[in-house]
């Protein structure tokens, strides 16, 4: 169906082009010469931009929704039999759209810090401009070189499709996500950017980024387990991360976002680390920009890649050297402008938060290292290298291990002061008891001894975020029923533990996962069985030619044994798609809490025979539990900021007393 | 010491620390590199047998046989020029087939690649891009086989 829809996307995007180059001029020459008129355009230009990219958004999806094949960018990958669902995802299924998604995220972060009352107007009106030179960066490059409005004459009567591995519920809602996390991203840039511009970078500066600092990092957080989720279902083996170069560029900006959400609550609580701060908002963005460069260029070789475009990664390329070159410098004009925070001893919690940005921003030297080395040698001697598991397996996971022992009892240390460390210590000793128990299980049972020290390093966290939890609950005002006492615990409290504990689960997951998996691989015919790990597996029968809406698949029927009960049917089938004519696994997957059970059929051999693979996965889905639960954690620490801030006006003590627990 | 030498003294030891530690993770990456080539680079060097490293190019017509176990497949690399046998024990991908780019990790036996992985790739179009290279340095680089019209996927 042919509609006017793409002229006026077309049109709206010019339009935010527009708003975003004035918003990006104006403002700052406003802030500089303390012009209240063109400081009060500001807000109002982020809106309009905002406004108007979503009419552009929007109209690319109604192309998509209406199968509108005038349009090039639905004809390549729309098709009229794909489910409504990946009409809708198909819509940044693709670059150009998911471009229009980046700048669409970005306006709505500017339109929300563009609503936020309270800022200061002239420093508000920084960042905005911030804001939107990234935005008109973006603008150009979709207008330039990706416009997604191009019509083709004459229409054809039908679509090339989406790559039927792409039509998932898990990878339809993960690229958003990412990309509200790396845009995130783009706030922390902005504030830090203003605050150079501006020669000031206090408590307030770090109370209004904060937020939108925890808000990217929870979505990103989301965004690369969904990624992994997807990987571990789709990809028919149940492997769950790589250490492939596309996932290390989303895992970069994840690790410099939680160092940031560390380093910027020193800022906010005594105002010192300004200057790391500002760096580390810089780099996240950076990385960011990165992710997005080395994903876009097709530059990588990767089980993630796709076929690219090369001069757009160049765009992004220049980008991110211009922005982060940019700010960097400006770092260097401005930054002795700062005022000194106030001094800290070493062992302090201000110190346990360094030891951790310390560790994380090793660990991210380590990751760029790995990931970009090959990339440097190929273009240096023509040298084809890949880097793989055992390198971070030998360097990132030490390190991490480290610092999940430092978490531990990082929360137990006082802010500014010098620690009591030995008493600390001493009171997390049932913490460290359980821990080495848990320890001591797995070194008997694992055959792995890194996994088992992982093992027992991530119970270690999570009994003693409990144990911190304790002290919490003993600190909270007496009186009231015991839900009514949970409920006053701040929620930035509940927000570490949540957060802390969710990092022990998601690696109680992966090390049991990994070192308690039993596999059988082989062929089966039809009413044979295999045993994997206690489980009897039976290829009940094998039906071919099962229909679907845009695929003809194979199907198997297992019907799965414990202790001779039979308690499951499992159908995992291979598709081939028509349009385009790809095969796919549909692996049958039986999640539960302990454990899940993992099914995948493959081709058939000359005797009558199916290959097929099964799995038992212990603790598997314990890796996207415990990233939903540091998620929400995120998400709650969040909510705290806004009582807080309330509070802080109507009733001071109350403010205190919530401060002396966080 | 003064509050300014300390936060000095603090700032260099860190820089100590993580230039140790960087230090420590190029040594890391060495050990770990894997190198890749095609199957004119293999015929044209000695590998040790313990050395793990990627071939890649396209799957020969007609090569792909399975054994009766039902796991085991053997089948030959090609870049039109050269050729490396190559061993296999699981299942494939599912982009795997006759004709198309192949990227497999293992170790070089006798002349043998014994695989450990065979890479899958999402896109049906998609060629890796020292498969890529490998084709157009042994000359068989044909641009309508690895297409010409670049499809653009999201991530």
């Amino acid at each position: 169906m042919e509609t006017l829809t793409p002229e006026i996307g077309q049109f709206a995007l010019v339009l935010a082009l527009i708003m975003s180059l004035v918003g990006a001029t104006f403002p700052l020459i406003g802030a500089h010469k303390k012009d209240e008129t063109l400081i009060a355009m500001a807000p109002s230009l982020a809106l309009g931009q905002c406004l108007f990219i979503g009419i552009a958004f929007f109209s690319l999806m109604a192309a998509h929704v209406t199968d509108d094949f005038s349009v090039l960018n639905v004809v390549q990958n729309s098709h009229t039999l794909k489910p409504m669902l990946y009409k809708v995802a198909g819509v940044w299924g693709n670059h150009e759209g998911s471009l229009l998604l980046w700048t669409f995220v970005l306006s709505l972060f500017s339109a929300g810090i563009a609503l936020t009352p309270s800022i200061d107007a002239a420093f508000k009106a920084r960042v905005l401009a911030v804001q939107a030179i990234i935005a008109a960066g973006f603008f150009l490059f979709s207008l330039l070189t990706s416009n997604p409005f191009i019509r083709v004459s004459p229409m054809p009567i039908e679509g090339n499709g989406l790559n039927p591995v792409l039509q998932d519920p898990g990878l339809a809602f993960h690229p958003p996500f990412l990309y509200l996390g790396y845009v995130g991203f783009s706030v922390a840039f902005s504030f830090a950017v203003a605050g150079l511009i501006q020669g000031k970078v206090d408590e307030s500066w770090a109370r209004y980024m904060r937020p939108w600092v925890l808000v990217a990092w929870s979505l990103l957080t989301v965004g690369i387990s969904m990624g992994s989720w997807w990987a571990y279902y789709e990809l028919g083996w149940g492997g769950f991360w790589f250490w492939d170069p596309v996932e290390n560029a989303s895992l970069m900006p994840w690790i410099a976002g939680t160092a940031l959400l560390h380093s910027v609550k020193v800022v906010e609580r005594r105002g010192a680390l300004k200057h790391w701060t500002v760096l580390l908002s810089i780099l996240a963005f950076g990385l960011s920009l990165m992710g997005t460069f080395l994903v876009r260029s097709g530059i990588l070789s990767s089980v993630h890649s796709f076929a690219n475009d090369p001069e757009r990664g160049l765009f992004v390329l220049i980008f991110l050297v211009l922005a982060v070159g940019g700010a960097l410098s400006l770092y260097g004009i401005r930054a002795a402008k700062f005022e000194y925070g106030r001094p800290f001893h070493p062992v302090s919690r201000e110190g346990g938060l360094v030891l951790n940005n310390f560790i994380l921003f090793i660990c991210a030297v380590i990751v760029f290292l790995g990931t970009l080395y090959p990339l440097f040698l190929d273009a240096v001697s023509g040298t084809k290298i890949s880097v793989g598991p055992p390198y971070y397996a030998a360097t990132v996971v030490p390190l991490f291990f480290i610092l999940m022992v430092a978490m531990g009892a990082g929360p137990l240390l006082p802010w500014t002061s010098r620690a009591k460390l030995g008493a600390i210590l001493f009171s997390l000793i049932p913490a460290a008891i359980v821990g080495a128990l848990a320890l001591g299980f797995a070194l008997f049972d694992m055959k792995d001894v890194m996994s088992a020290f992982g093992f027992g390093i991530a119970v270690w966290v999570i009994c003693a975020t409990a144990q911190y939890g304790w002290r919490v609950w003993q600190k909270v005002l007496p009186g009231g029923s015991a839900f009514e006492r949970l409920m006053r615990i701040p929620r930035g409290s509940w927000g570490l533990m949540l957060a802390h504990a969710g990092v022990g689960i998601v690696v109680m997951g992966i090390t049991a996962a990994g070192a308690w998996q039993q596999s059988f691989e082989g062929a089966l015919k039809e009413g044979q069985s295999a045993t994997v790990g206690g489980y009897t597996f039976t290829l009940e029968k094998v039906e071919q030619h099962v229909q679907g809406p845009n695929y003809d698949a194979r199907r198997a029927t297992f019907t799965v044994a414990k202790n001779g009960k039979v308690f499951a049917t499992m159908r995992p089938e291979t598709r081939l798609y028509d349009q385009p004519v790809v095969q796919t696994t549909e692996a049958a997957i039986r999640p539960r809490l302990n454990g899940d059970i993992y099914a995948v059929i493959g081709d058939p051999n000359n005797n009558g025979g199916y290959a097929v693979r099964l799995y038992t996965k212990p603790l598997v889905s314990w890796i996207w539990g415990g990233a939903l639960i540091m998620a929400a954690g995120g998400v709650l620490a969040l909510l705290d900021r806004r009582r807080f801030a309330k509070r802080q006006k109507s009733a001071a003590p109350a403010a205190a007393e919530a401060g002396a627990l966080s | 010491m003064k509050p300014k030498h300390k936060r000095l003294a603090i700032i260099l030891s860190g820089l100590i620390v993580l230039g140790g530690a960087v230090g420590l993770a190029l040594s890391a990456l060495n050990d770990n590199i894997v190198f890749f080539y095609g199957p004119s680079d293999l015929a044209k060097m000695a590998v040790a047998p313990d050395r793990s490293i990627r071939v890649g190019g396209l799957v020969e017509q007609g090569s792909v046989v399975h054994e009766p176990d039902g796991k085991t497949i053997h089948f030959t690399i090609t870049d039109g020029t050269n050729a490396v046998p190559v061993i296999y024990t699981g299942l494939l991908p599912d982009l795997f087939r006759e004709g198309q780019g192949v990227v497999a990790q293992g170790t070089l036996q006798n002349h043998e690649f014994m695989a450990r992985e065979v890479l899958a790739k999402h896109d049906e179009k998609y060629m890796p891009p020292e498969v890529a290279d490998a084709l157009k340095r042994s000359g068989e680089w044909q641009r309508n086989e690895a297409g010409a019209a670049p499809a653009t996927q999201g991530l």
